[in-house]
């Protein structure tokens, strides 16, 4: 039934772009991962993008936008594929594109071989994305990992008195940034990372990884997402694992929060960081939410909008208000447009986003704890606001490029 | 087995030795030289059981398969699908009932149905035609992938696991002595010894069924010479059918197997038909016992290899098949 009443909406839809064909459009492609292991989170931002829609309209002066999506699956390769499957056979003027920490850096570079186009950047946050030779036609409205980590290193070791972890990760580029950025903190609180494991982004059976983990550390950090996370959480549980958790910014998120079966209830109390928080009594971010849960009926979305729902309203909205300050001008191979989009400032849902001189975001961040709502819903609580989080996450440019960049390994356990 | 050892002495000591040092780390505790060496007895023990854990399942895929080539000589490549379709059918009866033993039955039933259409549809239209066979299950294979992304997406699923099944275990297996001389016990999942123990009864039950009983020799028969077999009277089609069922119904099982300790989505249907490809041609197409080896040799390969070498883990397991293709490329427990 729905997919016939879809063919009839996208049937009327034709006939009706030719009957408008006066009206100019400005055809923006946007990327979202669609299948995989991040599946949820792909649908998540795609929820984030529409409600950013139903908000802000589609208009553009006399012009509208007009929308096309394309599925990727987290690795690079799929996300340059979709990409230029957008570029090429759909002519897109404006990509918003990819949600994935391996994907950004593969389309940052890609971005190089269009310089007439301009990207914005859904949600991914690897840092060598910005950060590593950055590409002129290439914005970045969100924080990156090790950003959304600020505050959480602190946090265990003073509050929580968490001396000695150890970590699990995905072993790809936005969870070694996530690392990166929890490493720094809490080493440079005096804490030890003792062991860091990383597992192939899709892994199935976690038994042998849970096996591994040491007993003789206080907490134990988990920086996975979508299916990897709930998969660990299930075996977690049926191991009978019983240690204190931290979570990165994926894990602590509604994708895992509200996902099926009881495993989830392990997170209970784990501490997290992220570039938002579910409870935050910000005004602006409690409407975002509201026009979040009115977009959707209760079974078609998350009780409350994940991190990359966040992302992608962001970056859409980052998109509109550029676009409407130029009044839709593209010309001179989108001069104006990019001018406008490196000035524009972002009153966002989670707190006010500005571009630095790599066309980074600099933001807020949430330190968080999971919390149980009584109805056995979970969402993160905020424990501690973090205003203007630049990429350097506050270190001297030249100290913070010694540290090196983000891999299995960097950056050691030590004060910088 | 005292024929082995007469014929080859050295290959039997080899083996005596390699059993022996195996059960001397299983039961052992460790001294502090080795666990400095290879890490702790834990790590081991856990990746140990989840191999052979591991293994159970691959059987229950592998087995049907083998089942189904060794009758029929039918290479069936959409073996992969009718596991995932188990599995959904599983997790959909599971969350609608709340009762995980009746999504067993039910993924049973259904998947051995489908396997009763397929074999009625397809397989008997091209009798002999491996090549044929062959590319119309690929071809199958990638429409039921289509069909079931359609129908179910391409989020995770997973199968709850009940109540009185979640959490550990100990085992009487000591991994470590703790500094007051009190022994440290392995506490493992009890969902994984669970599904092992009913993957070992299935795999006994199925050679006894095959060695034991009417139906059991005349399959085997079949094995060995279908137009003989049919020359005797046996209405052999019906025979096909049955086993056609019964495999497709095995890998329907696995599927909720599949779904309960890891998760359904979209490519496992690949991932588990290259599985259990690969257990088969290890073990020997169509060797029931070939299948439970192969199967056993994969599982630990896998779960060793991540521990140990994780960055080589995906290559072990295919080193392992290029050897067996390269040294006895019948498989290991292949008849002549």
């Amino acid at each position: 039934m729905s997919k016939c009443s879809i063919g009839l909406l996208a049937l009327s839809s034709l006939f009706l772009s030719s009957a408008a064909i006066a009206q100019e459009k400005i055809k923006v492609g946007v990327t979202a991962t669609l299948e995989g292991t991040y599946t949820v989170l792909g649908e998540d931002g795609m929820r984030g993008h529409q409600t950013a829609l139903n908000v802000l309209g589609k208009k553009i002066g006399d012009k509208e936008l007009e929308f096309i999506v394309a599925s990727t699956d987290a690795t690079p390769d799929s996300a340059v594929r979709a990409v230029r499957k957008l570029i090429e056979q759909d002519k897109v003027q404006i990509l918003l594109s990819p949600l994935s920490g391996d994907e950004g850096i593969a389309v940052k570079n890609f971005a190089k071989t269009h310089p007439e186009l301009t990207f914005i950047n859904a949600a991914s946050g690897a840092q060598e994305t910005t950060y590593v030779d950055p590409a002129p036609n290439f914005f970045r409205y969100n924080m990156d990992g090790a950003q959304w980590q600020v505050g959480l290193g602190k946090y265990a070791y003073e509050e929580k008195k968490y001396r000695k972890i150890a970590t699990v990760g995905e072993d790809y580029s936005f969870i070694y940034t996530q690392v990166f950025g929890l490493v720094l903190e809490f080493c440079g609180a005096g804490g030890q990372v003792t062991n860091r494991q990383w597992v192939p982004l899709g892994t199935k059976d976690f038994a042998s990884v849970i096996a591994a983990l040491p007993d003789d550390v206080d907490a134990i950090y988990l920086g996975l997402g979508g299916a990897d996370a709930v998969n660990f959480l299930n075996q977690y549980q049926q191991a009978g694992g019983k240690a204190h958790l931290m979570g990165g910014s994926i894990m602590i998120d509604q994708t895992i929060l509200s996902s099926k079966g009881n495993a989830k209830n392990a997170l209970v109390g784990t501490i997290a960081a992220s570039g938002q928080a579910d409870t935050w009594e910000d005004p602006g971010w409690q409407k975002f939410v509201k026009a979040y849960q009115d977009a959707f009926p209760p079974n078609k979305r998350f009780p409350s909008p994940s991190l990359l729902a966040t992302n992608y309203y962001d970056s859409t909205m980052a998109l509109i208000l550029a676009l409407r300050q130029v009044n839709g001008d593209l010309s001179n191979n989108q001069g104006k447009f990019r001018e406008a989009l490196a000035k524009t400032e972002l009153d966002a849902p989670n707190g006010k986003i500005k571009l630095d001189s790599n066309r980074q975001a600099i933001g807020t961040n949430f330190v968080t704890e999971v919390v149980d709502d009584g109805k056995g819903a979970l969402f993160s609580k905020v424990v501690k606001v973090i205003p203007n989080v630049n990429q350097t996450l506050g270190y001297d440019p030249a100290v913070f490029s010694k540290i090196g960049l983000p891999s299995r390994t960097v950056p050691e356990c030590k004060k910088y | 087995m005292s024929r082995f050892v007469e014929r080859h002495p050295a290959w039997a000591l080899i083996a005596i030795i390699a059993i022996a040092v195996a059960l001397w780390l299983i039961f052992a505790v460790w001294p502090p030289g080795l666990e400095e060496a290879i890490g702790r007895k834990r790590v081991f023990l856990n990746a140990v059981f989840n191999g052979i854990t591991l293994g159970g399942l691959y059987f229950l895929v592998a087995s049907g398969f083998t089942l189904i080539f060794g009758l029929m000589r039918n290479v069936n490549l959409a073996h992969g699908s009718l596991y995932l379709f188990g599995g959904y059918v599983g997790y959909a009866i599971s969350t609608a009932t709340g009762s995980w033993l009746l999504s067993f039955i039910v993924a049973f039933v259904l998947t051995a149905l489908v396997g009763v259409l397929l074999q009625l549809i397809v397989f008997r239209r091209m009798e002999g035609q491996d090549l044929r066979q062959t590319m119309v299950t690929i071809g199958l294979s990638i429409v039921f992938a289509d069909l079931m992304l359609w129908a179910c997406g391409g989020d995770f699923y997973q199968v709850q696991t009940p109540n009185w099944l979640i959490g550990p275990v100990e085992l009487p297996l000591i991994t470590a002595v703790k500094s007051s001389g009190e022994p440290v016990y392995l506490r493992y999942p009890m969902v994984r010894l669970v599904i092992f123990a009913a993957s070992v009864v299935i795999g006994v039950a199925m050679w006894l069924a095959l060695n034991r009983t009417r139906i059991g020799m005349i399959i085997r028969a079949g094995v060995d010479d279908r137009d003989i077999l049919a020359a005797t009277g046996v209405r052999i089609q019906l025979v096909f059918v049955g086993v056609f069922a019964f495999g497709a119904g095995l890998a329907g099982i696995a599927g909720v197997v599949g779904g309960t300790f890891q998760s359904l989505s979209p490519g496992e249907d690949i991932r588990f038909l290259l599985a259990s490809l690969v257990v088969v041609i290890v073990g020997g197409m169509g060797s029931i016992p070939g299948a439970a080896l192969g199967a056993l040799i994969i599982g630990l390969a896998e779960q060793l290899g991540s521990v140990y070498i994780p960055t080589y883990a995906i290559v072990v397991t295919f080193l392992i098949m290029v050897l067996v293709l390269a040294i006895r490329p019948q498989g290991l427990l292949a008849r002549r």
